[in-house]
């Protein structure tokens, strides 16, 4: 619907122009500005003197020769074993999609597909556990897993994880099952197929869009969870994110923050191109709720 | 069809597993009647060796709830009485470690909640008047504050409002006082905490806003333009109306995301200034000489009680509108 008129420039228009542009500064600069700084020394990023010297790298060229540097990177991915955190970040991540999309798929095909009203409750519940503080249910988890001995280990975060992100995923894929029609999976068991076969040949081929977006979200969930990896893994085997909380504690001092902006970079370098990648997903999921209502 | 309702049952038993377990251990902890009784046969044994096995789970009834770490009545009491005006009354209270950390969190709420909406309506206002070949690069970059992780988002803003940084560095220069720092006065560290939450939430209003301006029936907005109305009243009385539900989803959102603030404290080492009731938690299991599961538990009581009474506006709500859609 572009008519003519939509397209003249009247005050209204520019207004709204400047304002999206003065939003889009604010949103993207933070991230220009660290990307760029992480290739400079401490002096450069922090330079009280003048901010100018971060974009041309006045000191960077002093100390190390050149514009850019990677010492931060160096630093902080081999000298204090940043990659051990990433393969952790890694292992979490893709068990905490894998579950929960499992669990999700099944679980919410059959509350769409089923007429009880437990099909509301389990909704409810879902709103609650998304409403509930992380932080309140971790801190009941602690005590029986150190009781357990299961404190500190991969497998356990990724459980906990899985159940926080469980009636989300339940939540979403029970609305995009909802979405199918009745009949198709109808029609299939009127030509002779059970009710795993109606969903093995009619239901799985069509549910990669939602399924996508479900897992885009628990990837999210998985990777940006600081409360539940802080708390519940040991040093050795801890996540990208709490790595990089623990640097700020010990390297502050040394005046290596550089290898914490570095690691920093490297953590959101991945969400970047998840990002640019997935972004009518990501978009179609965080309205999917919402525009039904 | 059996199959797939049993699926789903285990895979919510085990969820349920998973709460049962928590409300044992909140029992075990500081044991208050309500938990004690729903717990099921097995649970109870586990959380009374648990409770053998800890010298903390012993029976305390409320008294957590009551001492000086939480609602404090003694003290709260005692301050009544002894402080002549009632600013310094609230002054005694505010130094309370849960009062402090309720002030925050619900001031944070409360702020951050409206900017976030009605900015990022007027974004997706302005977004909706963009070209189409500007759309896609713009939201991808209104996606970025909100995707990227909480505390390394809130670490990139800290190190630039950072006295040497670029933000700190150049207010400084504004202002000509070399000894400005965000972080070290309260009200500027609560005012930079809320502005983070601002930057990291509005993405998400926005995006839900500028979905529900795409649903918009274009002919009630012709007949409006037909009528006289203009730009402005198109929006006041066409569009806004239709959002209104919108509106409601992602005031419920932010406030559950608001409520449980807790990154942005650690990274912007702000717990000084602000602490949020997270924070509290996170504090009382992590920073102490051991941790001190009954305070954590009780503070996270205290916590579910909260979100409870905020949300029940929303369940009943929900409930009602459920029914009515089956009746019909």
């Amino acid at each position: 619907m572009n008519t003519k008129i939509e397209n003249k420039l009247t005050p209204v228009r520019i207004i709204a122009f400047v304002f999206v542009a003065l939003w889009l500064i604010v949103a993207m600069f933070p991230f220009i500005w660290t990307l760029w700084g992480s290739f400079k020394v401490q002096a450069d990023f922090f330079s009280k003197a003048d901010w100018a010297n971060a974009i041309f790298g006045f000191h960077t060229e002093k100390q190390t020769g050149n514009f850019f540097t990677i010492d931060g990177y160096y630093g902080s991915w081999i000298e204090e074993e940043f990659w051990r955190a990433v393969i952790n970040t890694s292992i979490v991540v893709f068990f905490t999609v894998l579950i929960s999309l499992t669990f999700g798929t099944l679980g919410g095909y059959a509350l769409a597909r089923s007429t009880y009203r437990y099909a509301f409750w389990i909704l409810m519940a879902g709103l609650i556990f998304r409403a509930m503080p992380h932080m309140t249910l971790v801190s009941g988890y602690l005590q029986p897993f150190f009781a357990w001995n299961v404190w500190g280990i991969l497998p356990t975060t990724i459980i906990v994880l899985v159940a926080i992100n469980q009636p989300f995923t339940l939540w979403m894929l029970h609305s995009f099952f909802l979405n199918i029609p009745k009949d198709l999976d109808e029609s299939a068991m009127c030509d002779g197929c059970n009710r795993f076969q109606a969903f093995r040949y009619v239901i799985i081929p069509i549910m990669w869009p939602g399924v996508i977006t479900t897992g885009l979200f628990s990837f999210l969930l998985a990777y940006n969870d600081f409360t539940v990896t802080s708390m519940l893994l040991s040093d050795e085997n801890e996540t990208m994110i709490p790595a990089i909380a623990s640097f700020l504690g010990t390297v502050q001092e040394e005046g290596k923050v550089m290898y914490a902006v570095a690691a920093v970079v490297s953590a959101t370098a991945p969400l970047f191109f998840l990002v640019m990648f997935f972004q009518r997903q990501i978009v179609s999921g965080l309205t999917a709720g919402a525009v039904k209502g | 069809m059996f199959l797939f309702i049993a699926i789903p049952i285990v895979s919510v038993f085990i969820q349920s597993l998973h709460i049962e377990h928590k409300q044992v251990i909140i029992v075990s902890e500081n044991c208050d009647p309500f938990g004690c009784e729903t717990t099921t046969s097995v649970d109870t044994e586990a959380s009374a060796k648990l409770k053998e096995k800890a010298p903390l789970g012993k029976f305390n009834g409320f008294k957590t709830y009551s001492n000086r770490m939480h609602f404090a009545f003694d003290e709260i009491g005692e301050a009544w009485n002894s402080s002549d005006s009632f600013i310094v009354f609230v002054k005694k209270i505010y130094n309370f470690p849960l009062y402090r950390a309720l002030s925050f969190t619900l001031t944070y709420t409360f702020v951050v909640t409206p900017f976030v909406l009605f900015l990022g309506f007027l974004v997706a206002l302005g977004v909706n008047n963009l070209p189409k070949l500007l759309k896609g690069p713009t939201i991808f970059a209104s996606l970025l504050p909100m995707i990227v992780t909480p505390l390394v988002g809130s670490l990139i803003l800290f190190w630039m409002v950072d006295g040497d940084g670029v933000i700190g560095a150049t207010l400084q220069k504004l202002f000509n006082d070399n000894s400005l720092s965000l972080k070290a006065s309260p009200v500027l560290t609560w005012v930079m905490l809320m502005v983070y939450g601002i930057w990291h939430l509005m993405p998400f209003s926005f995006i839900v806003f500028y979905a529900g301006l795409q649903t918009v029936p274009h002919e009630t907005i012709e007949a409006a333009t037909i009528d006289g109305a203009s730009k402005f009243q198109r929006t006041r009385h066409v569009v806004i109306p239709h959002l209104m539900p919108l509106a409601i989803f992602i005031t419920l959102i932010l406030l559950m995301d608001n409520f449980r603030v807790f990154e942005p404290i650690i990274s912007f080492r702000a717990e000084a200034h602000a602490t949020s009731i997270s924070w509290l938690i996170w504090n009382h299991l992590r920073e102490s000489a051991y941790p001190l599961y009954n305070a954590a538990g009780a503070t996270s009581m205290i916590t579910i009680f909260c979100v409870g009474i905020l949300l029940l506006p929303v369940l009943i709500r929900t409930w009602r509108d459920f029914n009515e859609k089956n009746k019909g």
